[in-house]
């Protein structure tokens, strides 16, 4: 048989019942362009995250005191403690892996000026600290080697603080608020960074000298946490293994002792946070797929129905000569173009819906083109598999009943 | 002397619907030559369609042997038989059968759709004659239910001259048509079978006898009268004498 007129028999058909077609293509559509924008959406997330990551260093290392790996129980409060400056002095000295390396002490609470109040988190912190989490100062100046021996009451604001502490126009340099009863004078302001994708407020900080913080903030000998930065992000893990020897010599552990300290690095996160996009992308290309799946049954559905409805058709078909394959393939190829037709529209949608998800909602989003072309073929072959039936159902129809047939 | 268009040999059809065995045909022998114009008639019930349906390779007999133009149809599978229908035979249904929302040319054309070795062309150029020749040259793009009864029967004819068949069939082609509009398709078909086409009609109709050649007559699944008309009458004088319309 001939293909050519076998397509154009199955695209008469077609074009004798546009809305029919248009229907049973609608399941297809609304399947594809689901899968595609759902997809997007999922991919879209997960490169933010991973740009945010890079963004706040990928080689960025992080101690905290405490073994966090004992199935998630928290240690009591003494080992709390067990990170010291010398712990921080040691890293700096012996490490040959780091470029930068700070310790952290954080404290939270209501800062003052004048009439307004507002809470955040003052980090305490040294200089190398802007370097690691990639903070820059806007205007005004960073504190000095000087600030930190004198724990100097000096700090750098964020954007959402001076937002809601200034009135408009007021330029905070050189202003004193108050926290914890203690006045800090401001030397200088943070470039801001907006909102990550977890929806915290990356402006919302005080940063002060971590000397400041220790001493006349929170009166403790100890550091809540060192912040490192590998060379490179490739050198991370042999920094981590590095950081690790000199703790635990610093600590005097013996070789049965576990850590009393745990290190992150970026790249553990990264990889974490990347594998809740996947299931979360997962997740909703499964819903998208049922979509799909109800799409092809419509298909089925429409195409059954319509085998019953154009029996005569079938049966004068018959009578003019055509085989049953014929009356198969001419069914068949009408599915698949209802499917391929519809698979195109829905790609087309598809797309536009995620540029406007993006637009409109500013939801990341990222279309990838294997997502195109596997949910184009998956509607393909939903076409053919739930074309079949109804199509090898009409091909065996016997030409006098069908032709009788009212 | 000619070889038969067709050739049954004691054909029977049975059905079995339930327990009970219709007997359609029981024992139907005749030769049919080129040229012939075969009218088929009986009562209601008396095998007509079914004997039709044999002859157009759409049924296959229970016994009995079926020559089309020398094949044997008895042995065929389903696909030879379509191919058959497909090269051989033109059928003409009481109720036109036409493609519904399908333009003329296009209804014309299909038999050749269905049929690998005719080009697109040669199918246009094809259909577009059998339009002309049972005069609907004006109507090549209407669509089946822009037109007339008449006029979709007209269509129809054409769609069963279009493969050049050897044998023309058709079950009670008139049925659905006034008077006037009957005579006028029974011009065409004498048209046609003095082109030398064969022809097998089926009708109800006695007077649409003294239009053939010949006139076979069943009764409970056998012939019961087979007569050769000596004296064919003209459509075309009855369509003259019928009144004029009034419009
Ligand atoms: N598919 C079938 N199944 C069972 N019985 C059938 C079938 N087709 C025809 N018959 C029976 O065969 C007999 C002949 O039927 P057929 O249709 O050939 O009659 P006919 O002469 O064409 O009648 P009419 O003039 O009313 O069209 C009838 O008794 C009918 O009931
Ligand atoms: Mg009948």
């Amino acid at each position: 048989m001939n293909f050519t007129n076998l397509f154009k028999i199955a695209l008469r058909a077609l074009g004798n019942n546009k809305f029919r077609g248009f229907l049973t293509m609608l399941g297809i559509i609304i399947g594809v362009a689901s899968v595609i924008t759902m997809l997007a959406i999922g991919q879209g997330s997960k490169q933010s995250i991973q740009s945010e990551i890079s963004e706040m260093g990928s080689n960025m290392i992080m101690i905290h005191p405490g073994n966090m790996e004992r199935g998630g129980v928290r240690q009591e409060a003494s080992s709390m403690q067990t990170l010291k400056l010398a712990d921080y002095q040691s890293i700096v000295d012996k490490s040959s892996y780091i470029s930068a390396c700070s310790p952290s002490v954080n404290s939270s609470g209501q800062f003052i000026y004048g009439a307004n109040n507002y809470p955040s988190t003052m980090y305490g912190m040294s200089e190398e600290y802007m370097e690691i989490r990639k903070i820059a100062v806007k205007e005004g100046d960073m504190f000095t080697e000087q600030d930190i021996l004198s724990s100097a009451k000096v700090c750098l604001v964020g954007k959402t603080v001076t937002d809601n502490l200034f009135a408009d126009g007021e330029n905070p340099i050189g202003k004193v608020i108050r926290f914890n009863k203690i006045p800090f004078k401001i030397i200088g302001t943070l470039v801001p960074k907006g909102y990550n994708s977890m929806g915290q407020d990356q402006d919302n900080l005080v940063l002060a000298p971590y000397t400041t913080v220790q001493k006349r903030v929170l009166a403790i000998a100890y550091i809540q946490s060192i912040y490192a930065s590998a060379i490179t992000e490739g050198m991370t893990e042999k920094a981590t293994e590095e950081i690790t020897e000199i703790l635990r010599s610093n600590h005097k552990l013996k070789e049965t002792d576990e850590d009393d300290f745990s290190i992150r690095s970026q790249e553990e996160l990264s990889s974490m946070l990347t594998s809740t996009t996947d299931m979360m992308t997962i997740l909703l290309a499964c819903i998208a797929g049922i979509s799909l799946l109800v799409g092809g049954i419509g298909i089925m559905n429409i195409m059954y129905v319509s085998v019953t409805e154009r029996t005569r058709e079938i049966g004068l078909r018959m009578s003019v000569g055509a085989r049953g394959i014929d009356i198969l393939a001419q069914f068949l190829i009408e599915a698949i173009l209802i499917s391929i037709t519809g698979g195109l529209i829905g790609v087309v949608i598809g797309i536009s819906s995620s540029f406007f998800v993006n637009a409109v909602l500013s939801w990341p989003v990222y279309i990838q083109p294997y997502s195109v072309i596997l949910s184009f073929a998956v509607c393909t072959i939903t076409g053919i598999f739930f074309g079949w039936y109804p199509a090898k159902k009409a091909s065996e129809l016997d030409p006098i009943d069908a032709i009788r047939y009212e | 002397m000619e070889k038969p268009i067709i050739q049954l040999d004691n054909i029977q059809r049975d059905f079995i619907v339930g327990s009970e065995t219709v007997h359609a045909l029981r024992g139907v022998s005749f030769s049919i030559f080129p040229g012939e114009f075969v009218t088929i008639m009986g009562s209601s019930g008396s095998g007509k369609s079914t004997l039709l349906n044999t002859l157009g390779c759409l049924d296959t007999p229970s016994a009995g042997e079926y020559y089309l133009d020398g094949y044997s149809v008895r042995q065929m599978g389903k696909n030879e038989r379509a191919r058959l229908r497909n090269n051989k035979i033109g059928f003409v249904f009481q109720s036109y059968n036409l493609l519904p929302k399908t333009n003329a040319l296009e209804n014309v054309e299909l038999p050749l759709m269905y049929n690998a070795r005719v080009s697109a062309k040669f199918r246009k150029e094809k259909a577009l004659q059998a339009l002309n020749d049972v005069g609907l040259s004006d109507r090549v793009y209407h669509k089946s239910n822009q037109m007339s009864g008449g006029q979709q029967q007209r269509v129809a004819i054409a769609r069963a001259l279009v493969n050049d068949p050897v044998l023309i069939l058709a079950d009670e082609a008139t049925g659905n048509l006034d008077t006037r509009t009957s005579v006028e398709i029974l011009v065409l078909f004498q048209k046609l079978h003095k082109a030398g086409r064969t022809i097998i009609f089926v009708t109800h109709n006695p007077e649409i006898a003294t239009y053939s050649s010949r006139n076979i007559v069943l009764k409970d699944g056998r012939i019961i009268e087979d007569i050769y008309n000596q004296q064919i009458e003209s459509a075309q004088k009855a369509l003259d004498l019928l009144p004029a319309l009034n419009d």
